[in-house]
C-alpha cells in the first residue's frame, strides 16, 4: 500500500514539473534556444505565492494567479529587453544572457528574502482523502490535477487554436509568416510570457507543500532539463510524459534508497540519455 | 603590442615587490596572488570556451577534481598534496572524454546543459562521500613538514607560482593561437557545419581543446587548494566556482589571449571590496553584480572589454598614428 501511495506521489509531483518544463520545450522548440533562467522563474512563483499570501491574505486560486500574471509580464519584458537582442549575437551572448540573469535573479532573492528556507504563512488543502486506503493529501491531488490539466491546455493552445497555429508558424520561418501578416516579435513575447508563467504557476502550486529558499531554482532547471531532453525538445506531449516519468523516478529512488538519491539517479539518467539517446525518447534520430 | 606584453610581463614580476613598502602589502601580494589564480582558471576556460565556442557552465568539476586529489593524498595517505596533482589532472582528463565524447556531436547547448548537470552530479555526489570529506571538506597539512608541502607564511611564494602556471598556460594558447588547431578552433566557433564542410575534424578538435582545457582548469583548482588548505563541496565543486571562470573570461574577453587576466585584475579586487565594506552579506551582492556584468556582457559586447577597447580607444590612436605617416 506504501509503494502505491509513493507511485502516486510521484506522479502527482511529476504533473508539476512536467508544467514548467512545457514552458522550457515551447521556447527551446520556437526558438533553438535554452532558458538557463526558467529554474530561477519557479522560484520566483514561489516568492510571489508567498508575497500574495502573506501581505494580501490570498489563497491558492489568487496566489497562483498572481504568479502566472507576474512571471507573463517578466517574461515577455525579458524578451524585448534582451532576448530579441542576443538571438542576433554569437551562441556565447545566447547562452551567457540566461545564466547571468538565473544568477542575477537568484542572488536578489538571496539579498530580499534572505538565504533562509520558508514556507507559506497558512497550510493549504491539508485534508487527507483515503482511496481504498491509499492517503493523499488534498493538496497533492488538487496542484497535481491542476498541473496536468494546465500542461493539457498548453498543448491544445498550441495545436488547436489560431494563435498556437501562429507561434508555430513564426517558429518555422520567421520572415514567411511576417508575409502572412503575423507579427513575429509580438508571438514570440507571447512565447516567453507564456512560459513564464508556466513556470510561475508551477512554483506557486509547488509552494503549497513545500518549502523554499531562493537556491531552488537550481534543481528544478536541472528537473526541466531532464524532462525535456527525455520528452524530445519542443515537444510538450513528450514534456508531459517525461514529467510524470521524473516525479515517479524520483519518488521510487527515494523511497528505495533514500533521499539523498532522488536527485543523483535524475542527474545520472541525463548524462546517460545525452550518451545514448540524446533526441529523446519520442524524438526523431 | 610585443613592447606592451614586456610592459606587462614586467609589471608582473615586480608587483609583490612595488607593493612591498605600502602599509598593507600583505593584503596587496594575497590579492595578487588571487588574481593570478583567477586569471589561470578563466584563461583555462577560455581554451573551449572562448577559442572553441563551446560554452561550459561546470567547469567546477576539473576545478574540484584537481583541488580534491592533492589533499585527499594528504587526508587519507599523509603523503604530500603536490603528489595528488597529476591525479587530478588524471580524474579530470577522464572526465572530459567522458562527457566531451557525446555531447561535442551535438550542436551548443546541449554541451552547456550537460556540464552544469555533471558538475552538479558530482557536487552532490562528494557532499555525500565520507571517503571524500562529504559536507565538512578535506584539510591539507595544518603545519609545514618540508618545502615539498610547498605552505608558505607569505603569499609571495605562492604568487611565482602561480605567475610561472599563468605564464606557460599563456604561452601554451599563443602558440595554439598560431598553429593549425587555433585555426580549427576558430573556423569551429564561427560555423560548425561550415567548418566540417571544409574538412576540419570538428569533433576530435573540440574534444583536444576540451581536454588541454580540464587540464589546466584542473591545475588551477590544485594550486588553489594548495595555498588555501581546504576544500569542501561549495568552494570546489559548486556552481559559484563555473561562475567565476566564465564571467573572468567572458569580461575581459572571451577567445582574446590576455582578455582572462584583464578580467581578474578587474573582478578580484571588485570582489575583495564588496567583501570588506558589506560583510559576510557582501557575497550575495557580489553576485549580483557578477550576474548583472554577465548579462550586460551578453546584451551589448559579446566579445568583453578587450573588444571595446579595440574598437573605441585603439582604433582612434591608429587614426591618428595614420595621420602622423601621412602628414
Amino acid at each position: 500500500m506504501i509503494l502505491v501511495q509513493v507511485i502516486v506521489g510521484g506522479l502527482l509531483l511529476g504533473a508539476v514539473y512536467a508544467l514548467f518544463s512545457s514552458g522550457l520545450t515551447l521556447i527551446w522548440g520556437m526558438m533553438n534556444f535554452i532558458n538557463f533562467a526558467h529554474g530561477e522563474f519557479v522560484m520566483i512563483g514561489m516568492y510571489l505565492a508567498y508575497l500574495v499570501a502573506v501581505a494580501f491574505h490570498g489563497g491558492p486560486l489568487a496566489f497562483s494567479l498572481a504568479a502566472a500574471a507576474g512571471l507573463f509580464v517578466l517574461g515577455a519584458a525579458l524578451y524585448f529587453g534582451l532576448i530579441r537582442a542576443v538571438m542576433r549575437g554569437p551562441m556565447l551572448a545566447q547562452i551567457l544572457s540566461t545564466f547571468g540573469l538565473a544568477l542575477l535573479l537568484r542572488y536578489a532573492a538571496f539579498w530580499i528574502f534572505s538565504p533562509n528556507v520558508v514556507t507559506l504563512p497558512h497550510s493549504y488543502l491539508s485534508g487527507m482523502i483515503n482511496l481504498h486506503g491509499i492517503l493523499i493529501r488534498e493538496s497533492q491531488l488538487v496542484v497535481g490535477a491542476a498541473a496536468a490539466a494546465l500542461t493539457i491546455g498548453m498543448h491544445l493552445l498550441l495545436t488547436r487554436t489560431a494563435i498556437g497555429s501562429q507561434l508555430l508558424a513564426v517558429a518555422e520561418d520567421r520572415n514567411a509568416a511576417m508575409l502572412m501578416g503575423i507579427r513575429p516579435d509580438r508571438m514570440q513575447a507571447l512565447a516567453w510570457g507564456l512560459s513564464a508563467a508556466s513556470a510561475g504557476i508551477a512554483g506557486a502550486l509547488m509552494a503549497i507543500s513545500f518549502p523554499f529558499s531562493p537556491e531552488v531554482g537550481g534543481t528544478f532547471a536541472l528537473i526541466a532539463f531532464v524532462v525535456v531532453t527525455l520528452g524530445g525538445f519542443g515537444s510538450v506531449p513528450g514534456a508531459l510524459l517525461a514529467g510524470l516519468m521524473v516525479g515517479l523516478i524520483q519518488a521510487l529512488s527515494a523511497y528505495y534508497f533514500g533521499p539523498i538519491y532522488k536527485d543523483i539517479i535524475v542527474y545520472g539518467l541525463f548524462v546517460a540519455l545525452l550518451w545514448f539517446r540524446p533526441q529523446g525518447l519520442l524524438g526523431k534520430a | 603590442m610585443r613592447r606592451g606584453t614586456v610592459a606587462l610581463a614586467a609589471a608582473l614580476l615586480l608587483y609583490p615587490w612595488l607593493v612591498s613598502g605600502t602599509g598593507s602589502s600583505a593584503f596587496l601580494q594575497d590579492m595578487g596572488a588571487n588574481v593570478l589564480l583567477a586569471a589561470l582558471g578563466a584563461a583555462a576556460w577560455n581554451i573551449v570556451g572562448g577559442y572553441a565556442g563551446q560554452i561550459s557552465v561546470g567547469h567546477a568539476m576539473f576545478f574540484g577534481a584537481g583541488a580534491y586529489l592533492p589533499l585527499l593524498f594528504f587526508h587519507h595517505w599523509q603523503l604530500p598534496p603536490i603528489l595528488g596533482v597529476p591525479a587530478g589532472i588524471a580524474v579530470s582528463l577522464v572526465i572530459a572524454v567522458l562527457i566531451g565524447f557525446p555531447t561535442l556531436r551535438l550542436l551548443g547547448h546541449y554541451f552547456s546543459m550537460a556540464t552544469i548537470a555533471v558538475a552538479e552530479l558530482l557536487r552532490i555526489i562528494v557532499s555525500n562521500w565520507d571517503l571524500a570529506g562529504a559536507a565538512i571538506g578535506v584539510q591539507g597539512p595544518a603545519i609545514s613538514r618540508g618545502w615539498w608541502d610547498l605552505i608558505f607564511r607569505s603569499a609571495v611564494p605562492y604568487y611565482y607560482i602561480f605567475l610561472a602556471v599563468l605564464a606557460l598556460l599563456l604561452f601554451v594558447t599563443w602558440q595554439m593561437q598560431r598553429s593549425r588547431i587555433g585555426y580549427y578552433l576558430r573556423s569551429i566557433r564561427s560555423g560548425e557545419r561550415a567548418a566540417r564542410s571544409l574538412g576540419v575534424p570538428v569533433r576530435r578538435y573540440k574534444l583536444y581543446a576540451l581536454m588541454l582545457s580540464a587540464t589546466f582548469t584542473s591545475l588551477a583548482g590544485s594550486l588553489y587548494a594548495l595555498k588555501t588548505g581546504f576544500i569542501d563541496p561549495e568552494s570546489g565543486l559548486g556552481i559559484l566556482v563555473s561562475v567565476q571562470l566564465v564571467i573572468t573570461a567572458a569580461l575581459g574577453g572571451a577567445g582574446t589571449l590576455f582578455g582572462p587576466l584583464l578580467g581578474a585584475v578587474i573582478l578580484v579586487p571588485l570582489q575583495t571590496a564588496t567583501n570588506t565594506w558589506f560583510g559576510g552579506g557582501g557575497t550575495g551582492l557580489t553576485y549580483i553584480i557578477y550576474g548583472g556584468i554577465i548579462v550586460l556582457i551578453a546584451r551589448f559586447e559579446p566579445g568583453g572589454l578587450l573588444e571595446l577597447w579595440h574598437r573605441h580607444i585603439s582604433s582612434r590612436f591608429n587614426k591618428r598614428a595614420e595621420a602622423r605617416d601621412a602628414a
